[in-house]
């Protein structure tokens, strides 16, 4: 027996659920020992969770049922203890952070209760606890401390959140610190801050770290030792360079070879015509400038990107397009015409030839119609196609053409997996044979293979079909693979345009510089080299 | 906060004002006035005398200007029947439906949460069907019938306790009963609920992991979360509990507001109906206000 | 192209598509609730061209004759009134009243409160401020002491009742029909079918409605039982139905002064209410789950497990 701090063996869980037994973890080993950081990697329902849930036995049993394995935490299996004795150990000897801070805090009581309530829980005295919130909240780097202990949750920002989970969770100076998905739902720019916070702190406290992500980048940034978990177990285990360089299990090399962010950057071609042009368009709701003078230019058959982080304003530039939202001045030339001043039956014809396809394809489509009818509904809405042989002979069509089958136009959305329905929605933009087609964060919510697979999609529709893109989104990689002219937006302005190569490889703009330093790496080499080129200068 | 609460004030006004609309309009505009006030059995001379004195063969308008105007000072006129001030006597009935009302709805609160919550940590097992059937029931039986039912069983079979009146303690039991069935079969389903989905909150999980006791996870950090929703309904019913008064106080002659207002209907005295809907609307605006300062008390989200 | 997610994760199998029927058929509560409902909207229905005469029928030796005896004829099964007339073919008269009016109230309020609901959801925000208003004025009074005095100005009659019934009644369809119908339209499936140029109509027949209704569907059963109540605690108040007609409340009413003497009259009609109202709960409770796509995998896994 080795001596990790922390040692998870052989464990496997079982869930009940109402269509049967599901094993969410087989036999899955992992240790992590003090000061050392271990990454837990995984796709959405690979398991990657739930062993450190059953760390801090928080795993809600039933459904869960924790079939055979041990967790040895400093002796004794954790597994075997009495509540109580679990129970005193969490936050004080193991503590974990969550993904989204905003509902994992309580909404109704202040920030500092909750913090200070780390430690009264565990029978210390309240003013000493108090002392090591103030301390802790100014360590994060909350500003105005003091202020901020009687704040409420929700008054902070997403990123402000997460570094009060963190100085809650270091209050009684924790061994282990369990981190799932911290970073997931922030924009770059602050992902980078927090993992690095996260690392001082290790540094300083030399706490051993799991952390469970589904981001080959983050793993790459911060971890000592990797596991990569699919389908419930580990395929994969070791130094991040060595898996992501000698990748053994093919489930890993294709993880691997679906990170955005590698592939060759496209030429413009701009000596096609214009097709949609808009001329300083403004939008402001109340006090926030959600859209200043912005302009652009999209030529067609080309796939104009535009990035930017949360509250951009780039998701209101693709709405107020489409006039889901009403811009407060400026204009939206389609082929030549002012969509923002179009009449009904001009409109009609727009929303023909330009369509969308949202972000999370199980709330864009409708729950309670067939694939069938949710590819038919443009004709119904544009009147065509009445011959209803021919149109089943087109939705067949159409799904083969997104790598779907005939006989799945009977199902229903809630029937498919994520990248299925995204392909759905796919085949429902491509129905009214669109000249435009607007993606807002179009494969932001699929899994990193799913991913590579809907662009690849995306891309070959583009090649033989000619239709344009406006790519909203916020990952850079994936759009140095698929744009070839890209805006980066910040506050409501452009800061910076031009093509895909200029923009990746000589950015202008410090924020642009910004974003891209910011935006990890999947190999930890040139996150390595990264490092110390941030740290000389 | 204080937005909040002047934006509901208004809207109160507003209610109370189209209120007094409504009772003024169907009073006068749906018959004869003097019909409608006067008793059944009054002389044509009476009745010319009555528009005389109420100012009924003035303009329209004008005539609701000095209802308003009336209003304004609670001024209701005279009871017919008991020739004293209509308000003076529906205050008298309030000074009893409160306490009635009040005690009924305290217990119903505290028996609500309680069993609610035992209810949802027991999901699906023996407790949460009684509290589920126990909740149908209140919610499904006609308590009017209920009422009469219990004074055949426990005051006339066995002669327990008394049958109407308001004497002694043993005079409240029933009522207080009867009362309780229905908000309690509704108020108990919701915290139910409200709790189920408030203990699969994500913060519960942190509070979990962080080590925090089962007692303390429970009634702090689940409880006050889970009676945001229930706030609500507590509300609605404490206005509903007058619906229950009006059958209660009828069937176990309890003098309160409800008995009043019946028998003021039977009786024709429309004065006394007038001054008791206002005065039941002023009261059920202020609750809304307590209602609304307890949900920000409880809700930082909604104070800031 | 070839897709690797199709053979990675394959669809969750197709569960055989359950019918509502069937779905009834799962939860024996509901079901045995929807076989009783059916037969008092049948009694209701046929109730008075069968029996209208019998139950009129004044029988001077069958006053307050006690239930359970044959002696009669079946009619006198549950006893006799206080002038003789058979309580069984009386209850089974009754039925109609007490149903029209509940009917009548329910189906009214929710037709104006969803269409009122569907245009302030739908509509700018005058429109709307100007329709929860006057909800408000309706919502902020006990229900059944508007009923009483409106009932008074206007004088007690069947379709005086169910008005005042269904206007008690309108806020909570406006109210929950509002709620949804602005929650819905910001759904991405609605903006969906605006980008693709949907009308107003359609979005409103083909995307809200359908989501909507289920909920109001659900909300009207568990209404009908809260307005049947309210029709009786009205009749047995002495404002409601008068005489002849007859509801089940009235019946309670009228039995009252015999509590003692001849319990019978006044516990049937108690009882007929109790049921029905019940088997109301036990429906709208199930319909809840079976009408909510995300809850009706609790029928469908239920099947399964039986069979």
């Amino acid at each position: 027996m080795n001596n990790a701090l922390l040692e998870v063996r052989n464990l496997s869980v079982d869930f009940h659920t109402a269509r049967g037994t599901v094993h969410a973890v087989k036999n899955v080993s992992w240790s992590v020992n003090r000061g050392e950081t271990l990454a837990i990697l995984g796709e959405s329902g690979s398991g990657k969770s739930v062993s450190a849930s059953a760390v801090m036995n928080i795993l809600d049993m039933p459904p869960a049922h924790i079939v055979s394995g041990e967790i040895f935490y400093d002796g004794q299996d954790l597994l075997k203890v009495s509540y109580e004795t679990h129970r005193a150990l969490n936050g004080k000897k193991i503590a974990m952070i969550f993904q989204d801070p905003l509902s994992h805090l309580n909404p109704v009581y202040t920030v500092g209760w909750q913090i200070v309530e780390m430690m009264t829980a565990h029978g210390r005295p309240a003013d000493m606890a108090r002392a090591r919130a103030l301390e802790l909240i100014k360590r994060v780097g909350i500003p105005d401390p003091e202020a901020a202990l009687h704040k409420y949750p929700h008054q902070f920002s997403g990123g402000q959140r997460q570094r009060l989970m963190i100085a809650m969770a270091l209050m009684l100076k924790p061994d282990i610190l369990i981190a799932d998905e911290p970073t997931t739902a922030l924009d770059v720019t602050i992902q980078a801050d927090v993992l690095a916070l996260l690392k001082e702190l290790q540094a300083e406290t030399g706490m051993g770290l799991v952390l469970i992500t589904h981001d080959l980048g983050v793993v790459a940034e911060i971890a000592d030792r990797v596991v990569v978990m699919s389908k419930g177990e580990i395929v994969e285990a070791g130094t991040p360079r060595d898996v992501y360089h000698n990748a053994q299990h093919p489930y890993t090399r294709q993880l691997i070879g679906a990170a955005p962010g590698k592939g060759e950057i496209k030429l413009l071609d701009s000596a096609e015509p214009v097709l949609l042009e808009t001329k300083k368009l403004c939008k402001t709701y109340g006090e926030f400038t959600a859209l200043k003078d912005v302009s652009l230019v999209l030529h067609r058959g080309q796939c104009l990107a535009v990035v930017g982080e949360s509250g951009s304003g780039k998701s209101t530039l693709a709405r107020s397009i489409l006039r889901l939202e009403k811009a407060d001045s400026g204009e939206a030339l389609w082929k030549g015409k002012d969509l923002l001043a179009m009449n009904a039956r001009d409109l009609l014809g727009m929303r023909r030839e330009i369509q969308m396809v949202f972000q999370d394809p199980t709330q864009s489509l409708n729950p309670r119609m067939s694939v069938y009818q949710l590819i038919s509904e443009g004709w119904d809405i544009h009147k065509l196609m009445p011959d209803k042989a021919a149109r089943q002979t087109r939705v067949a069509e159409l799904l083969a053409q997104v790598g779907l089958a005939p006989e799945h136009a009977a199902r229903y959305p809630h029937q498919f997996s994520g990248g299925q329905r995204q392909r759905i929605a796919i085949a429902r933009a491509l129905a009214l044979e669109p000249e435009l087609i607007i993606c807002d964060e179009a494969v932001s919510a699929l899994d990193v293979s799913i991913q590579a697979q809907v662009i690849a999609l995306l891309d070959d529709l583009r090649k033989r079909l000619g239709i344009s893109f406006l790519f909203i989104a916020h990952d850079l990689g994936v759009v140095r693979d698929f744009a070839d002219t890209v805006i980066v937006m910040k506050a409501g302005e452009i800061v910076e345009r031009g093509p895909t190569r200029q923009i990746f490889e000589a950015p202008q703009h410090a924020y642009t510089q910004r974003l891209l330093a910011a935006n990890l790496d999947p190999d930890p080499e040139i996150q390595a080299q990264r490092r110390l080129a941030g740290a000389t200068p | 906060m204080t937005k909040l609460i002047g934006q509901r004030v208004i809207a109160s006004l507003l209610s109370l004002l189209g209120l007094m609309i409504l009772v003024f309009f169907l009073s006068r505009l749906t018959g004869d006035p003097a019909v409608l006030f006067l008793p059944i059995d009054a002389t044509e001379e009476m009745k010319s005398q009555f528009r005389t004195l109420h100012g009924l063969d003035l303009p329209l308008f004008e005539q609701f200007g000095r209802y308003v105007w009336d209003l304004a000072h609670l001024d209701f006129g005279e009871s017919l029947r008991k020739a004293r001030p209509a308000i003076d006597i529906v205050l008298e009935a309030y000074a009893w439906t409160l306490p009635l009302a009040g005690i009924t709805m305290g217990l119903v609160v505290v028996a609500a949460v309680i069993l609610g919550s035992l209810a949802a940590f027991n999901v699906g097992g023996f407790f949460d069907r009684l509290v589920s059937i126990v909740s149908l029931i209140g919610a499904s039986a006609p308590d009017f019938w209920i009422a009469i039912v219990a004074i055949v069983l426990f005051s006339i079979n066995l002669g327990w306790l008394p049958t109407s009146g308001v004497g002694t303690p043993w005079h409240w039991i029933l009522p207080v009963s009867v009362l309780f069935i229905r908000p309690f079969g509704l108020i108990v389903q919701v915290v139910r609920g409200s709790m189920l989905s408030a203990l699969s909150a994500a913060y519960v999980k942190t509070a979990r992991a962080k080590g925090v006791k089962n007692l303390p996870l429970i009634f702090v950090h689940t409880l006050r979360n889970a009676m945001l929703p229930v706030i609500t309904v507590i509300g609605d019913q404490a206005a509903a509990l007058l619906n229950g008064a009006v059958i209660v106080e009828t069937i176990f002659g309890f003098p309160g507001i409800g008995k009043l207002m019946i028998d003021s209907i039977l009786q024709r005295d429309f004065n006394v109906v007038l001054a008791a809907i206002m005065v039941t609307a002023i009261a059920i605006f202020i609750m809304n206000v307590l209602i609304d300062l307890a949900y920000g008390l409880l809700d930082p989200r909604i104070r800031h | 192209m070839t897709d690797q997610s199709l053979s990675k994760t394959p669809a969750i199998a197709e569960p055989r598509s359950t019918s509502m029927l069937s779905m009834l058929w799962r939860d024996k509560l509901a079901f045995c609730s929807a076989v009783v409902l059916l037969l008092i909207v049948l009694c209701a229905l046929l109730g008075p061209a069968l029996l209208g005469d019998l139950a009129t029928s004044q029988n001077l030796r069958g006053r307050n004759s006690p239930p359970f005896d044959l002696a009669r004829g079946w009619a006198f099964f549950l006893g006799g009134d206080s002038l003789g007339r058979p309580m069984l073919a009386r209850l089974i008269v009754a039925a109609r009243s007490t149903m029209m009016v509940a009917a009548g109230a329910v189906v009214a309020a929710l037709a104006v409160g969803a269409l009122l609901g569907l245009v302030a959801g739908y509509m700018g925000k005058t429109t709307s401020q100007v329709i929860m208003r006057l909800a408000d004025v309706i919502m902020s009074f006990p229900s059944l002491l508007i009923a009483v005095v409106v009932l008074y100005v206007l004088g007690p009659s069947i379709p005086n009742m169910i008005l005042v019934l269904a206007i008690t009644r309108i806020p909570i369809y406006l109210r929950t029909t509002r709620a949804e119908v602005l929650e819905v339209r910001e759904r991405m499936f609605v903006q969906a079918a605006v980008v693709m140029g949907a009308s107003h109509w359609r979005i409103i027949a083909r995307h809200i409605l359908p989501v909507v209704a289920p909920t109001l569907v659900t909300i009207a059963t568990l209404d009908f039982a809260f307005v049947m109540l309210a029709e009786s605690s009205l009749s047995f108040l002495g404002i409601g139905i008068q005489p002849p007609d007859i509801t089940w409340g009235l019946m309670v009413s009228q039995g009252r002064p015999y509590l003692t003497t001849a319990w019978w009259l006044a516990l049937w009609p108690g009882v007929c209410i109790v049921i029905t109202t019940l088997a109301l709960n036990l429906l709208s409770n199930w319909m809840r789950i079976a009408l909510d796509p995300a809850q009706r995998w609790r029928l469908e896994a239920r099947s399964t497990k039986d069979e």
